[in-house]
Parts: structure tokens; C-alpha cells; sequence
């Protein structure tokens, strides 16, 4: 849905979405890092299951809610990606107690 | 990463214009002050990732935005206390603030509170409007500020108001492509701002508006006076279909983008206690305040765009009225040195003049605002135009109530992106008024925490006291 | 003009609208007069336990009344308001409070309820496998279960409305006062009378009570609540602890509800209320010790009601000691939502037979006034 502009000089960070490798930008959040990855990122909503990607990219929506290093209903949308960082999409309702 | 001390002077929540104008002008004078941010730098949304965006061309996100960075530069210098990254989640009358950050959630107190939570975009309940690929303006101006990030595919941008033609203008000097700009702006709304634009033709908004109109105007395909507008396709958007001057056309589409204006985001304060009342120019609610800005709750002040929307000069001004009116209740004596309260309300006044003129032309037409038959109004809970109707007709008076019978305003988002049309909505099925009608009762805590950070509250002086003892 | 009606009820919660219901059900035509709209306190936001589980013995009787209107809530009201009978479990932590629990079973078995039983670390286990596996044992209610309160009080007062009372609500009533035999009030710009006035006021009751020259000790409190998100099931019965305060429940649409009686602060003047975190950390460190599962739940929400406490934690259902046609219908001290369709029942049965099978003596607002009832 988005690219990156050519001048985006800053140090790029590996991150994984359902396992597969991610090259983000440092200063990226996790729901930017998503949009601009190419993937299927769509979440599943805990209601009707109807899918759903980021909408308001501020914090309001809750459309980006994601699963962080095993933690669930992030707001991807406010939290910057790290080295490392394990990212699952969320179908329904989140598991809890993993 | 968790705030130094257990209680502060004065409490800035929200690092945008009005809270970087605020918090730097508390700290200057003084007063220990603790200036809260949910982003991960400041700039709030108009000066987003100011201090770290890619886009390092001056030329393309222009002088407005550039003019951050100096208020950023004020406030480093001036000895606040900054805390990026951190979610205020609750504000009650006793001054005690919720804060998570890092994870980990604590309480702190202050003797001024100062919520300078800004705005969100206003609702834009369209059928089709919940589907991947569906996004507001403001989302794609945030990525494009922090991450660089231009949208890809077909693109259409839809809606009204300045941030429209603002990002439209942005995406396509940094050589992004869009395909067509819908404007909604209804006709009727020119006569209607028209005695009203003396003051806006002298004012700093205009000559640079026009500009930007004709730049984007000579670069892509817009289209005026759209009446309706309707997104649909299976798990993504894949068209639009839309009707201008009698006429309807369908286009396909891969991102498109709606924006009709923003609205104050009175979450915190409504779960405050502040009393707002219905603004019917502006369409929304906005606080109480007196001549201090401060609201029906004792020491409780709300700046900038949380206070009714004025935009970004007249939020850096409202933002020093408020910190002088801090000041002079905690530090008289450090009042000498900064601006006179009557000039920094001169400020405001030149500020926020010609407002009305984009109040009135940018006044969101009725069928974007209470939408019919099956299109969703609360995205969370997935409530339609008609439950709510179906509601009302069996019983719901207003929305509390219809928290009973559907659930509307209950998920994660607390409303704020139902909130209004839900009051419009029972209000036109009503027969009432949208004071009448009321809001959401508000609720901490206005962001969700988890279990494991209450449990973990650390625990506060009193209470060790307590166990000491 | 005075508008004439067979009873005056007022307040709108879960208590004034049942009784409003009933009366309709037994031939009478009145009205209710809320100052909000039914069910805006304790009535529409508490836990939605139904519980007769933990109950003082003197309101047994009208408990177990009630949950067998419970039973049957949508054929009463065409509604099924959400109820679930899963049960609910009080669960002991330890040894010490499974004794406990073994001297209350024995207890009310001797008072001739069974609706409690006795349950091992296995059978705890079995009906609540996400609890820590430390605890060993506990009580079973099996016929207890949860419903929507908010629903369920509107759908009392949706019923009775179309049964023929009459809803006012929005008005508050004043001026009460007995005049040539009959009882007026003022709401708004209207006057009613009628034989027969209800005390259902829920935290306002006492003000009204106290003007009437029977005041009783009681007080508003604002029991504070806090939900989840929706998460996937796992958990039936509602649980309750023995020894800490904690009630845990998960409803239908995934939706964890933790509450357990933590008290903020209410200004009933205003209908506000302000929630003290450092008790819903207390909470909230509970449920991280007994369900491991929830500690990384989000909270959505918290909030709390306001509603009358009595001193000694028991409701008034009774008639005045003082005046004739005046019933009191109050005071349910954070436990009447359970107790709201069978005290209606009663208090219409009451109202209209002049007595009643259920025994509700111990209720009686004269254990407060010294004098007997009327």
C-alpha cells in the first residue's frame, strides 16, 4: 500500500511479521513498518472476524492492534520497531496466557 | 523512563504546539514541569517526528512544518522534564495522573494540569469506510512525515478542509501520484462563509491556501461538489463510487484517503469531569473554559486544538496563555519577566482570526456525518446506522443507553471514532438537539493497560507509609 | 392537574422497574419517576452477578425467589438480558478458608438450603481450570449464573412501560407527601397521586426515608469495576474469593469483568464518581496471582456505580413503621442486582394481598426505627 521514498537515509532494522524477515527504518512503528512491508498485514477484528488494516495512524483507531514479542493488542501505531521484534497478525480475539 | 519525581508544579499532557509552548514556559519561569507525549519524539500530529523524519528537503513538507523545530529547541533548553512514549490514561479532579511507559504504569500529581491533547480527524462514516485500504489523510500525512512512506497504487483522496489539499500538495511534490481529489465541500457553504472572509483574506492561512489549491489543482484531477461516496470490495477496497453534480461515477482504487476536518479529542477531559457543551459551527463538543483556560475541573487547563479547533498558531498561543495563567496561580513573582497575559491573548486573537471563514466553508455536509441503512458507525463493536435506529426506535434515548442495547462505544477506541456521529444520529432520530442528546460518560482508563502494568503500580508514598506504620 | 395512578415508585433501577412490572402483572397501573433514566447507577453498571451464592441467611429466602424468576427472565420479559447459568464459585485459598467454607455449607444445611455444596481442589479445578492450582477447594451455587445489567434493567422498564406503567424519566421527585390519605409527588411539571409510594431510590433512598421520619444508617459508596477486551473463552462460572476482594466473571462476547467490592469515591449531588487506582491495583494484583492467564488482558475500562450501603449490609424491603402505603425497597449494599426481579415480586405481592409467603422478616426497615411496621 506504501513505499518508501528514495531519501529515507536512516539505519535500517530487521523485524519479523508471522515469521518472515522485515527490513524497517529506525524511527518506524510497527503499524508504518507493516503498510510499507508489501505483506498481508491484515489484522481480524474480535467481532465479526472482518478484516481490517491501520486507519487513523495516531493512536485513536485501534485498527492496528498486533501482537508484540508474544504480548497482544499493541497499538502498532505508537510503538517503534526494534532489532529483533516479533510480529503477529492478530485473527479475532487475541489468545491470552501464551 | 519513568517520571523523576512523584508530584510537579504543573503536568503538560500532549507535546504538540500548545504543550511545547505550555511546558516551555512553565519550565522557564520555574515551575517544576512535566511535559507527557504518547509519540516517540515531539511535535504532536502537525509536527510529527520533527526531530527524525526522513524527509529532509525543507522545500517538501514546507515552512509551516519546519517551524517546529524551534519551539522543540525552547523546550529542551528550558528544563522541563520530557516524557516521550508515554500514555496518559487516567486524569481525575485530585490532580492524580495515570501515566504507562515502557511498559510499566505509575501515579503522579500535579498542583496545574494542562491537557494539550489536540485533535483527532473527525469521523467520516461512508459505507465502506472500515475496509483495508481505507485510511484518513492525517494516517497517510503521518507516515509520510515519519517514515517517508507514499502511498502506492491507485490513490484517491476524498473529503474537505485544509489538511486535504496540505497532504495532497506534499504526496505529489515528493513525486508520489494521485490519481483523483474528491471535494465535498458543499457549494451552499461559500455564501455562507463568504461575510466572514475579511478576516481570513488577512490572515496567514490565506495567500499560502491558494497556493497550495492551484499546485495540486495543475498536478492531478479534481473533482468538486461530490455529494456521495461509497467504497466497496472483498477484504480490500477496489473501487469508489461517487456522485457530482447529478452524476455518478465509479473509479478503481487501492488506497483511498478521507479527511472532512478535525474535532477536538475530549476523551481525556470528558473522563476528567470537564463539562463540554455542542458547538454547532464547529460540530462538536468543546470544553467549558473561563479567561484562564481553565475548566470546570479546579486546575484543569485545556490548550490548543482540545480546546476548539484553531490550528497550529493559534494552539502555540493559547499554549502561553495557559502556562502565564499557571505560572500566576503557582510563581506570581516569576511573571514579571514574560509576556503580559493582555498580549499574550493579542496573540490568540491574531491567531485564530479567519477561523470562522474555514468553519463555515469546511462545515461537513449532513450525509457525511449521520449515514443511513447498513453503513458502520462504531467500528469496534461493528454497530450499523440502522442498529442504532433500530435502537432508538425500541427505546434508546441517548448514548449511554445504547450502550445496553448494542454495545456502541464500548470497544478499545472509547467512542472516538463513533462518538460524534452517535450523538448526531440519535439526536436526527430523535427530534433533538445533540446537547440534548449528550456523550459517551468517559471512562479511565482512556487508553487500555494491561493487567500486569496495574498490578505492578508501584506503590505510592502514602500507601508504603501506611504498611510502614 | 394531578394525575391519579395506583402506586408511585421512585426510582428507576432495577428495584423500581421490577416492582413497576409486577404491578402491572397483578392488574395495578403505575407510575415510576426516575431522575435519570433506568438503570444510569448501580442497577445498569455493576457486575451483572446473579448470584445466591455467600448470601446473608435473611435474604436466602427472597434469593432463591428470585433465581427462579431468573430462569425464566425472557419469557418474563421477552428479553434474555444475557443470563448464563454457569454457576458461581467461591474459591478458598488456602486450608483455613476451605474450613470456612465447610462450617458455611454445614451451616446452611441446618437452616434447610442446599443451593450451596462443598467442592474439592479436583471439582474447582474442573469448573475453573484457569485458577491457581495452590487453591484447594471451594464452594459451588450451580444455578448461578450472570446477565447484562444495563439490558436488564432496561428491559424491566421497557415491559413495564408496555404493560401500562408510566415512565417519567429525566424528573426527579420531589415534594413527597401524604395529603387526605394519598401520596403525591411532584416531577418536573407534573403531580401524581396515589395510595401507595415505593421507596426505590437506591443511594437517594435514605434522603427520602430520613424526610419521612424514618431515618436508617446508610450511606452512597461507589463500588469500582474494570473490564477487558474480548478474549477468547475460558472461563464458565462466575468466581468469587473467600479471603480477598475479588469477583471474576467473563461474559458472553469474550469481555472479562473484575470487580469485588474496592470502593472510589461518589458525590451522588452530581452523579459523579472518582475511581482510586491504588485499590484497583490491589485487584488487578489478585487476579495476576490466581489467573496467570490474564496478566498480559488489556483493561478498557473502569468505572464505578453509585449506590446505597446499609450498616449492617442488608437491604430494607418492607413496609413504613410510620406511614400507611409506604413501602421501602432499598439499601441492597452492592448485592441487589440478583435480588431485583423476585423483591419486586414480592414487594407487589405485598403491596396488593397485603402479605407475603417469602419470608423477609429480618429486612424490615424497623430493626433501624425501633417501631413495628404499619
Amino acid at each position: 500500500m506504501f513505499k518508501r521514498i528514495e531519501e529515507d537515509r536512516r539505519k535500517p532494522v530487521e523485524i519479523t511479521v508471522e515469521g518472515q524477515r522485515v527490513t524497517a527504518r529506525e524511527g518506524d512503528t510497527v503499524a508504518a513498518a507493516l503498510l510499507a512491508s508489501g505483506l498481508d498485514v491484515r489484522r481480524r477484528t474480535a467481532v465479526s472476524g472482518a478484516p481490517r488494516l491501520p486507519y487513523c495512524m495516531m493512536g485513536v483507531c485501534f485498527d492496528c492492534l498486533v501482537t508484540i514479542d508474544g504480548v497482544g493488542n499493541r497499538q502498532g501505531c505508537l510503538v517503534p520497531v526494534r532489532e529483533g521484534m516479533k510480529i503477529e497478525i492478530q485473527k479475532g480475539r487475541r489468545e491470552i496466557g501464551r | 523512563m519513568t517520571p523523576a519525581r512523584d508530584e510537579y508544579d504543573v503536568a503538560v499532557i500532549g507535546a504538540g504546539p500548545a504543550g511545547l509552548a505550555a511546558a516551555a514556559l512553565t519550565a522557564k519561569a520555574g515551575l517544576s514541569t512535566l511535559l507527557l507525549d504518547e509519540n516517540q519524539g515531539p511535535g504532536g500530529q502537525v509536527w510529527r517526528a520533527i526531530t527524525t523524519t526522513p524527509v529532509q528537503d525543507k522545500t517538501l513538507l514546507g515552512k509551516d512544518y519546519w517551524a517546529g523545530k524551534e519551539l522543540v529547541e525552547d523546550l529542551r533548553k528550558s528544563g522541563a522534564e520530557i516524557l516521550q512514549g508515554a500514555t496518559v490514561w487516567s486524569l481525575d479532579r485530585n490532580l492524580e495522573i495515570g501515566i504507562s511507559v515502557g511498559g510499566g504504569a505509575c501515579l503522579i500529581k500535579a498542583k496545574r494540569v494542562i491537557i494539550a491533547t489536540g485533535a483527532l480527524e473527525r469521523p467520516f462514516p461512508i459505507p465502506g469506510w472500515t475496509l483495508p485500504g481505507v485510511m484518513t489523510a492525517g494516517a497517510a500525512q503521518t507516515v509520510l512525515k515519519s517514515s517517508g512512506l507514499l502511498p502506492e497504487g491507485r490513490t484517491v483522496i476524498a473529503g474537505q478542509g485544509p489538511l486535504l489539499w496540505l497532504l495532497s500538495a506534499q504526496i505529489l511534490r515528493m513525486g508520489g501520484k494521485i490519481d483523483l481529489v474528491l471535494d465535498t465541500t458543499d457549494k451552499r457553504n461559500y455564501r455562507r462563509a463568504l461575510p466572514h472572509a475579511a478576516a481570513f483574506i488577512t490572515s496567514p492561512y490565506f495567500l499560502k491556501g491558494l497556493a497550495m489549491m492551484r499546485e495540486v489543482r495543475r498536478k492531478t484531477r479534481v473533482v468538486s461538489g461530490v455529494t456521495s461516496l461509497v467504497a466497496s470490495g472483498e477484504g480490500h477496497v477496489e473501487s469508489l463510487s461517487f456522485e457530482a453534480k447529478g452524476k455518478k461515477t465509479t473509479v478503481p482504487v487501492d488506497v483511498l484517503l478521507l479527511h472532512q476536518g478535525v474535532v477536538p479529542n475530549v476523551n481525556l477531559a470528558m473522563s476528567a469531569g470537564v463539562k463540554h457543551h455542542w458547538d454547532d459551527i464547529q460540530l462538536c463538543w468543546a470544553p467549558e473554559l473561563d479567561g484562564k483556560a481553565e475548566t470546570s475541573v479546579p486546575g484543569v487547563h485545556i490548550a490548543g486544538d482540545g480546546a476548539g479547533i484553531g490550528g497550529a498558531l493559534a494552539a502555540v498561543a493559547r499554549g502561553r496563555v495557559v502556562a502565564r495563567a499557571a505560572i500566576d496561580a503557582l510563581k506570581p513573582d516569576a511573571g514579571a519577566s514574560l509576556p503580559s497575559a493582555a498580549d499574550l491573548k493579542t496573540a490568540v486573537a491574531k491567531a485564530e482570526k479567519g477561523r470562522l471563514f474555514l468553519d463555515l466553508l469546511f462545515r461537513p455536509t449532513k450525509q457525511f456525518r449521520i449515514p443511513s441503512d447498513d453503513t458502520i458507525v462504531c467500528r469496534c463493536e461493528e454497530v450499523t446506522a440502522q442498529d442504532i435506529r433500530d435502537s432508538v426506535a425500541v427505546g434508546a434515548t441517548g448514548p449511554n443507553q445504547l450502550k445496553a442495547y448494542r454495545r456502541a462505544g464500548m470497544g478499545p477506541c472509547q467512542g472516538r471514532l463513533c462518538g460524534l456521529t452517535v450523538t448526531e444520529l440519535m439526536a436526527e432520530a430523535r427530534s433533538k438537539t445533540p446537547e440534548e442528546i449528550g456523550y459517551y460518560r468517559l471512562r479511565a482508563p482512556v487508553k487500555p493497560i494491561m493487567l500486569s502494568e496495574l498490578a505492578r503500580l508501584p506503590k505510592t508514598d502514602e500507601a508504603t507509609k501506611a504498611v510502614v506504620r | 392537574m394531578i394525575t391519579r395512578a395506583d402506586a408511585i415508585i421512585v426510582g428507576g433501577g432495577i428495584h423500581g422497574c421490577s416492582t413497576a412490572l409486577h404491578l402491572c402483572l397483578r392488574g395495578l397501573r403505575p407510575v415510576l419517576i426516575e431522575k435519570d433514566y433506568a438503570g444510569r447507577h448501580a442497577s445498569g453498571v455493576n457486575a451483572g452477578g446473579v448470584r445466591q451464592l455467600a448470601r446473608h441467611i435473611a435474604e436466602i429466602p427472597l434469593s432463591i425467589r428470585s433465581m427462579d424468576i431468573w430462569e425464566n427472565i425472557g419469557d418474563l420479559l421477552d428479553d434474555d438480558c444475557d443470563f448464563d447459568n454457569h454457576g458461581q464459585v467461591l474459591v478458598a485459598e488456602n486450608e483455613e478458608e476451605l474450613d470456612a467454607c465447610r462450617d458455611r455449607v454445614a451451616e446452611l444445611n441446618r437452616h434447610g438450603f442446599t443451593h450451596e455444596e462443598l467442592i474439592s481442589a479436583a471439582e474447582l479445578r474442573r469448573l475453573v481450570p484457569a485458577v491457581a492450582e495452590t487453591c484447594p477447594g471451594g464452594i459451588v451455587s450451580r444455578r448461578d449464573g450472570v446477565a447484562n445489567p444495563a439490558r436488564t434493567t432496561t428491559a424491566f422498564r421497557r415491559k413495564a412501560g408496555r404493560l401500562g406503567a408510566t415512565v417519567r424519566e429525566g424528573v426527579a421527585a420531589t415534594n413527597i407527601r401524604q395529603e387526605n390519605g394519598l401520596w403525591r409527588v411532584d416531577a418536573g411539571g407534573e403531580t401524581f397521586e396515589a395510595p401507595i409510594l415505593v421507596n426505590a431510590a437506591g443511594a437517594w433512598a435514605g434522603r427520602i426515608a430520613a424526610d419521612l421520619g424514618e431515618p436508617v444508617p446508610m450511606k452512597a459508596v461507589a463500588p469500582m469495576l474494570m473490564i477487558t477486551s474480548r478474549v477468547p473463552d475460558f472461563i464458565k462460572p462466575v468466581v468469587i474469593l473467600r479471603g480477598r476482594k475479588l469477583s471474576f466473571k467473563q461474559f458472553r462476547n469474550g469481555t472479562v469483568l473484575i470487580g469485588g467490592g474496592h470502593l472510589g469515591t461518589p458525590y451522588p449531588e452530581t452523579n459523579e464518581t472518582v475511581l482510586d487506582w491504588a485499590k484497583l491495583h490491589e485487584s488487578a494484583e489478585t487476579v495476576f496471582a490466581l489467573f496467570a492467564v490474564m496478566r498480559n488482558a488489556t483493561i478498557v475500562r473502569a468505572w464505578a456505580g453509585i449506590e446505597a450501603r446499609m450498616e449492617d449490609d442488608l437491604p430494607v424491603v418492607s413496609r413504613s413503621s410510620k406511614h400507611e402505603g409506604l413501602y421501602h425497597q432499598f439499601g441492597f449494599s452492592l448485592h441487589g442486582f440478583q435480588l431485583g426481579p423476585g423483591t419486586g415480586a414480592v414487594m407487589a405481592e405485598m403491596i396488593t394481598t397485603g402479605k407475603t409467603n417469602t419470608p423477609i422478616n429480618d429486612l424490615a426497615i424497623d430493626r433501624f426505627t425501633g417501631r413495628s411496621a404499619v
